[in-house]
């Protein structure tokens, strides 16, 4: 059998047909091509193939395509808007938060999320953020520093600035 | 901070030395790297494959019939199949002590007679999908007959255990031995006033890359030529070792591509079956098959690393100096030889013996076996881990015996510090010469950063007031940039160690590079252009780094053993120099001077003791645009170079690990740990600190979390994330890490490598720190087995 | 990684969910997070999949009556942080946070993770100490069943064959109540090696429930002989003995939090 999906990723609407077995993240990898979403393992353990689902940071290996029906979905694909980085994009990149790469994509998507509900995290915080994501490149400290960067970053006074101003 | 600029011109370094940041990053932050698995090419099948859920068995048939006419399927190969393939090779050939040549049974594409381990593969399924694969691989009926297995190397090794392969006596694949005479060493061990003896298990490990195995082999018959995509740490090895060795195809008709491959640590230089058999299938069905390992398939195929059962002596003399080592190691290979599983145990393991001490009488004995398990290979370090271990941990064995400080005995024993080039290097009784170093400087500086007097008093304290703290002190050396072809070829690698370098100038003066080493993760692309770009006075901008294709890259031998810098950043230089020696000649024609009068310095060509110059890409222009030009000069500005190292290099650093370990429960918690490294000259600190964290995560990951764990039936019970534990963001502190530079005396960067020195280093640190924690509390321990869990730490203390 | 082939019906109402199970080798699926893994390595294979996910009633948190309701398809991530539980069940925002990492909570449900039964989930233990009843409906409609009467074995639960979990319903504790979960983690999975939540009530009568160290979760009021009776787990992070002695002093931790 097979389902009409509809669900917008990265602000695109799209309309398939899909297999009910099919997982989200091959949904978004071989129908969407949308490669940056890796899967890194088969037990919802190393958190490369993290994404939001309306919001909330979500393991795409452990969900179905039809459970994603009329969701929002943001994938590392959207996280940089009008060619501009996400402060965690740029993080991790002025705090050597990447090797391979591998697992960078699931490692922002977490943090992203992350920083919604904790805009002025401690290192410890952090970590235990990063439960659900494995990297074996960094030793974790540089994605911590990363994380810590663009948390800085982001409730610093000048993005304030910018909204007054734009306010006014 | 000192850097050798290496082409004599007094220029300042403008990037060498420099934090950098990495141009590779931006890819890979938006989601557009590009691996392996994400690539789909036209008509594209999927390949899944059935394999052995028994350790040992006797494969009685094969029924594909089903399977075969299944929706999708393709098409269904089976041993038979491929029964006149070769299997993979094995790259370095280790003799018995006789001098006969290792055993070396075949390793098949796929098993025919039986299977040697849970997850050999007996079939493989192609098909229109992934889930079509799938699901005719779960419809092919194998009937086996389950025979004994044994997965213990030690006891594998024994009379009348189950052979894995009928024609190897007690699972024997080679005996080995080296250093002074073993006469020699036990007596001076009986001359010994103290001997510190241990025996313990240096686990099996599972690599773990977070990419898994995935390979895209395609045919075209038109023009009779392959492709194969692999996340492969060589490409070019690759295609060497499957054209010439298993598949009798010739090179010139294969193009192998590593292109994004999502870390290595070891595990992906080696060449799989699975590589040459969809090579082999691509060309029979005539359309591009894809497979990608599912992590549970990692567990069980990725080639494992460590496994080595050992029995180390340590003699001292009344004033605590070292007078003997004699060590006995068997070392698991698994079911079947992996590309260097051989000389893992034995060249880069037994040459380590020496450490950083002056120990005059050393002698490794190394029994090599197969077993019912995954193969083991290189991980990580690969050996020098493994001796780095044997000796750390004795150190500090022998000082808790004699009553000593640990530090102190290391101080008495090291080698004292030698630069290489005004003194000798440092010949050791274990073959290698060590090229330059300053042994107590490391931990000197080690023992500043951790406060070591305070920590003492901090220790009896927390002893006091009922809490075990610990210190673990490590001191470590390793032999890398593999490595002086001449030398590993008369220990018996099969193939040279070199590395290949190319320098296209283009006619705007832009740079491509292309290198033979491969980078998945460590940053080639930014430092390489780093040497580059002051090299030849150029913006960064200006130089763009090739790897990882055969079809673009002229040769190469690829990323292992920490070589990229030292041996393939050589390459580079030697074709920079090319460059520059022709740019002179050019400039001097223009500037009408001799070339002997030319400099060349901050991307200028100078006629010396004049303001005459001309810029480095004027030069380019010129010799694509020969108009003006020496008549006996070629047009074009490309020089290649394949740069043989002289000796190995040898980092070497002091790891200290602080723990506090739960009297309740077990539980061991980090507290601190420190590094101080010397890589030689750094390129670029930030890289080289990463590279430090992430070898450093691996071998705590070692000491305390991971390991392979088989049961008797050969099963592998933690095959997955769920029980296979991977350190994670809070299992570890920040680091405290520092450098101490040393220059290789021996290549032009002064580099001497930093990949694997974090994984040699730290895991005896751990282990040191635990067992000085219980030591502190009054528990006599001895050793206790890696990883410690929280249940063997608290066994250790129920004693 | 990819499950065999199975037809999926997402419901809209609770009887519609039941009426779908009624054929073949159907299964829940709420937030997956048990189910799917299992899927994925083909150690589970259902013929169909009914998702309850859109249910509407089968989410949220609300007081009713001197008890919390929590609807079966509310998630962990929810629980965790809905102020009505920080402010009267906090011992469930505690051990909900616990469970997995943040990507698990953010979709895996308390109703999937009881009916699921596992030996080491945390939410049994939570159940158990605090005199929950899971609330479940099937064919013949709705019922009750004590969380004490609920875990019959490994994976193994009181409901009956197509029953559906609808409501985890607490009786607000008395103000002055105390509670905690202390869990020690198996370092891989994080899943409780020990689990042991702890309700202690004014009047000084305590409940004690332990997780992962047997077959099932358990209230162990008596814990002394409670823990002498239990067969123990027993695997390569914990055997029989270490889990024992870990059971005492997890118990003692948490004994020690609710004085």
């Amino acid at each position: 059998m097979s389902i009409k999906i509809t669900l917008t990723v990265n602000g695109v609407k799209h309309t398939n047909k899909v297999e009910p077995r099919m997982l989200l993240v091959h949904y978004l990898r071989d129908v969407l091509k949308l490669t940056g979403t890796h899967v890194g393992c088969d037990t919802s353990g190393c958190g490369a193939c993290t994404i939001h689902v309306n919001g909330k940071a979500t393991k795409s290996c452990t969900m179905l395509a039809v459970q994603a029906d009329k969701a929002k979905i943001i994938t590392i694909e959207g996280m940089a808007t009008h060619h501009e980085l996400h402060p965690l994009q740029e993080a991790f990149n002025q705090c050597h938060g990447l090797q391979c790469g591998f697992c960078t994509p699931g490692m922002i998507m977490t943090a992203a999320d992350f920083l919604t509900r904790n805009k002025k995290p401690n290192e410890k915080e952090i970590r235990e953020a990063l439960e659900g994501n494995l990297c074996r490149c960094t030793g974790y400290e540089n994605i911590v520093k990363s994380i810590q960067y663009a948390a800085d970053k982001m409730s610093a006074p000048k993005a304030r600035k910018t909204k007054k101003e734009a306010t006014v | 901070m000192s850097t050798n600029n290496g082409n004599g011109a007094d220029a300042p370094n403008r990037f060498i030395g420099k934090s950098v940041k990495r141009v590779e990053d931006k890819r890979f932050t938006t989601g557009h790297g590009r691996y392996t698995d994400d690539i789909v090419l036209p008509h594209q099948t999927y390949a899944a494959f059935v394999r052995s859920q028994y350790a040992h068995a006797k494969i009685v048939s094969v029924n594909i019939t089903t399977a075969k006419a299944m929706p999708g399927v393709v098409a269904i190969y089976t041993g038979a199949h491929v029964a006149e393939v070769n299997g993979v090779p094995c790259g370095w050939q280790v003799n018995f002590k006789n001098g006969t040549p290792m055993k070396e049974p075949k390793h098949p594409l796929l098993v025919t007679d039986k299977a040697r381990h849970v997850g050999d593969a007996i079939a493989i399924v192609i098909a229109r999908s992934k889930e079509e694969a799938e699901d005719a691989a779960q419809a092919v009926e194998v009937k086996y007959e389950e025979l004994p297995c044994e997965i213990d190397a030690f006891k594998a090794a024994q009379p009348g255990a189950p052979l894995v392969h009928d024609d190897v006596p007690n699972n024997i694949c080679y005996d080995w031995a080296l250093g002074n005479p073993i006469d020699e060493v036990n007596a001076a061990m009986n001359s010994a006033s103290h001997v510190t003896t241990l025996e313990f298990v240096n686990q099996r490990l599972i690599p773990n890359a977070i990419e898994p195995r995935c390979y895209n082999a395609s045919y075209d018959r038109i023009h009779d030529h392959y492709t194969l995509y692999t996340s492969s740490q060589n490409p070019h090895v690759i295609r060497l070792l499957m054209c010439a060795f298993v598949l009798g195809i010739p090179e010139h008709k294969v193009r192998v591509v590593s292109p994004d491959v999502g870390g290595g640590f070891g595990s992906k230089i080696f060449h799989y079956t699975e590589e040459a058999l969809l090579t082999w299938c691509s060309k029979h069905i005539g359309r591009p098959v894809k497979w990608t390992a599912e992590r549970s398939e990692s567990f069980l195929t990725d080639a494992h690393g460590r496994d080595h059962i050992t029995k180390a002596e340590m003699g001292f003399d009344n004033d605590g100096k070292i007078v003997a080592l004699r060590v006995k190691t068997y070392a698991n290979l698994g079911a079947y030889l992996s590309t260097f599983g051989s000389c893992v145990p034995s060249y880069l393991h037994g040459t380590l013996m020496q450490g950083l001490y002056t120990t005059p009488k050393i002698n490794i004995d190394v029994t090599a076996v197969f077993t019912h398990t995954t193969a083991v290979d290189a991980y990580r370090g690969a050996g020098r881990p493994e001796a780095t271990y044997v000796l750390e941990r004795l150190m500090d064995l022998a000082a808790h015996e004699m009553k000593v400080d640990p530090v102190e005995l290391r101080f008495k024993n090291f080698i004292p510090p030698f630069d290489g080039v005004t003194q000798p290097g440092y010949q050791t009784q274990v073959a290698l010469q060590y090229d330059s170093g300053n042994y107590h400087g490391v931990l000197e500086k080690g023992l500043q950063m951790l406060g070591y007097d305070d920590f003492r008093k901090a220790q009896k304290e927390a002893a006091h007031n009922g809490k075990l703290l610990g210190v673990g002190f490590s001191t470590y050396i390793e032999a890398c940039g593999i490595a002086p072809s001449s030398v590993v070829g008369s220990l018996g690698a099969r193939a040279g160690l070199f590395e290949f370098g190319q320098v296209r100038v283009q006619p705007t003066g832009k740079v491509t590079v292309f290198t033979g080493s491969h980078s998945h993760g460590q940053g080639h692309e930014t430092t390489f252009a780093q040497v580059v770009a002051d090299k030849l006075g150029i913006s960064m901008d200006d130089v763009h780094i090739v790897h990882g294709d055969t079809g673009k890259i002229g040769f190469g031998m690829g990323t292992y053993g920490s070589r990229s810098l030292a041996v393939g950043g050589t390459a580079i230089v030697k074709s920079i120099e090319k460059i520059i020696e022709k740019g002179k000649k050019i400039a001097a024609h223009l500037l009408e001077a001799s070339a002997d009068d030319i400099d060349f310095a901050n991307g200028n060509f100078t006629v010396k003791g004049t303001d005459k110059s001309i810029p480095f890409a004027n030069i380019a222009l010129t010799a694509y645009v020969p108009h003006k030009y020496p008549d006996d000069l070629e047009p074009g500005l490309d020089f290649s170079s394949f740069y043989d190292p002289a000796n190995f290099t040898y980092p070497f650093g002091c790891h200290i690990a602080v723990v506090e370990v739960d009297k309740e429960t077990g539980k061991v918690t980090l507290k601190r740990f420190i590094a101080v490294d010397d890589v030689g000259n750094i390129i670029n600190p930030m890289i080289v600190e990463g590279q430090i964290h992430g070898g450093v995560a691996q071998g705590i990951g070692q000491a305390l979390f991971e390991g392979a764990e088989y049961d008797n039936n050969g099963q592998l019970t933690n095959a997955s994330y769920m029980d296979y534990c991977m350190p994670r963001a809070d299992d570890f502190p920040m680091y405290e890490t520092a450098t101490q530079i040393t220059p290789c005396p021996h290549n032009p960067l002064g580099v001497k490598g930093a990949g694997e020195a974090g994984a040699i280093g730290s895991t005896p640190a751990v282990v040191n720190a635990v067992l000085d924690a219980l030591w502190s509390g009054g528990h006599e321990v001895k050793d206790i087995r890696m990883p410690l869990t929280s249940e063997r730490v608290w066994r250790a203390m129920q004693n | 990684m990819i499950p065999v082939a199975f037809d999926y019906q997402k419901a809209k109402t609770v009887d519609e969910a039941i009426a779908a199970l009624s054929n073949g080798n159907s299964k829940i699926l709420a937030g997956g997070h048990s189910l799917l893994p299992a899927m994925k390595l083909r150690m589970s294979q259902p013929s169909k999949l009914v998702d309850i996910s859109s249910i509407s009633a089968l989410k949220g948190i609300k007081e009713e009556d001197g008890e919390i309701v929590i609807g079966a398809a509310t998630t962990h991530a929810d629980i965790a942080s809905e102020k009505l539980i920080k402010n009267k069940l906090s011992i469930f925002a505690e051990g909900a946070s616990m469970i997995g990492d943040v990507q698990v909570r953010n979709h895996g449900t308390i109703g999937g993770s009881l009916a699921h039964a596992d030996p080491a989930g945390d939410w049994p233990a939570l159940v158990l100490a605090v005199d929950a009843t899971i609330e479940a409906q099937g064919k013949n409609g709705k019922r009750r069943i004590k969380a004490t009467e609920f875990f019959t074995g490994l994976f193994s639960t009181a409901l009956q064959e197509n029953e559906i979990i609808i409501a985890i319903r607490v009786p607000i504790p008395p103000e002055g109540t105390k509670a905690t979960y202390q869990k020690f983690s198996q370092p891989a999975s994080r899943f409780a090696i020990v689990g042991c939540a702890v309700v202690r009530f004014p009047d000084g009568k305590t409940n004690i429930a332990f997780t992962g160290i047997s077959d099932n979760a358990f209230r162990a009021d008596n814990a002394e002989a409670a823990l002498s009776a239990v067969i123990f787990l027993s695997d390569h992070y914990a055997s029989a003995e270490y889990r024992k002695h870990l059971a005492k002093v997890y118990l003692k931790k948490a004994l020690q939090a609710v004085v």
